[in-house]
């Protein structure tokens, strides 16, 4: 018990990363703002972010691909976080700029209002 | 001697480095999930931010950790308060949602999230590296460079690179267009005699 508190491996990551991404989930289904929706999205993003840090770590630990001197350290799943943090920057303006299309229209950001496309 | 005996000592204080940045990121994340006023909740959203930058930095990817502070914090969240103050009249302003609802909320979150320490706890017992811990993994852990990604994105990752500065350029030029709205487009379609549909 006491070693498992005290060395920290690949686990503990696996469970930080869980419950932010549950609290992310949580924001997403409980609020009825629109920019608090946007918010646990970004929790969600982060949360797989991290996963994905972790995994780079500890499955192969920079440990270099492949023999030899000019072995170069596996960076895939850091140039994965990379992307997804460049696509939740994108995705953050996009969604602000249909939030404020939004609240010109409605004149409001609460998402039980935008039901105009409902059959 | 003395260089083993600090290294010694950095690496027993690596589990308090973690429950320290695991802790405020858990707090940040259910103050995001508990607080009903959405400046209250970018601010909780900073704390989780820096912390998983925190985490970054102690999983030895610097360069991460620096583009997290950079694009997050610097970027989205500036632009999510922004957001706040452009389209709310009172920024402290709460939408109540019903109470079934919002246990709804919080039961699938719970479950989710316990699915996921699960199958987490599961992969993390399946791998082969299982018993290492971040301290072992320190010493034969080449440091995560800029060099090796910069090669790497270069190489490997030559065409989605290509994807996402296209992609940006699109998103810059969508996000204008979407945020312009319909009435100043209507203003400038009648006085400066835009195109006639």
């Amino acid at each position: 018990m006491t070693t498992a508190l005290t060395s920290i491996g690949l686990s503990h990551f696996l469970v930080l990363s869980a419950i932010v991404f549950g609290c992310g989930l949580a924001t997403v289904l409980t609020k009825r703002n629109a920019i608090g929706i946007l918010i646990g999205v970004e929790l969600i993003l982060n949360a797989a972010n991290l996963n994905l840090v972790a995994f780079n770590r500890f499955s192969w630990g920079g440990v270099p691909v492949g023999a030899g001197t000019d072995a170069v350290p596996a960076v895939d799943g850091l140039m994965f976080a990379l992307f997804i943090i460049v696509l939740a920057a994108a995705e953050a303006a996009i969604a602000l700029a249909i939030i404020l299309n939004f609240y010109n229209n409605f004149a409001s950001i609460d998402v039980e209002r935008g039901s105009t496309l409902r059959g | 001697m003395i260089l083993a005996q600090q290294i010694n000592d950095l690496s027993g204080i690596v589990p308090l480095l973690f429950y320290g940045f695991a802790a405020l990121a858990v707090l940040g994340a259910l103050g995001v999930v508990f607080s009903q006023q959405i400046v209250r909740m970018a601010i909780w959203l900073l704390f989780t931010l820096g912390a998983v930058a925190l985490m970054y930095f102690l999983l030895g990817a610097e360069f991460l950790a620096a583009i997290q502070l950079v694009v997050y914090v610097g970027g989205t969240l500036i632009l999510i308060i922004f957001g706040v103050m452009l389209t709310s009249k009172n920024p402290f302003t709460s939408l109540d949602i019903p109470p079934y609802e919002r246990f709804i909320g919080w039961a699938v979150g719970l479950i989710g999230a316990a699915l996921m320490v699960f199958t987490g706890l599961a992969v993390a017992a399946g791998s082969a590296t299982s018993s290492q811990t971040i301290q072992e993994t320190a010493d034969t852990a080449a440091s995560f460079g800029v060099t090796e990604l910069g090669r790497s994105m270069l190489t490997k990752y030559m065409i989605p690179f290509e994807v996402a500065g296209v992609l940006l350029l699109v998103v810059m030029i969508g996000a204008a267009y979407i945020a312009k709205g319909r009435h100043e487009q209507a203003d400038s379609g009648s006085s400066g005699g835009g195109p006639t549909a």
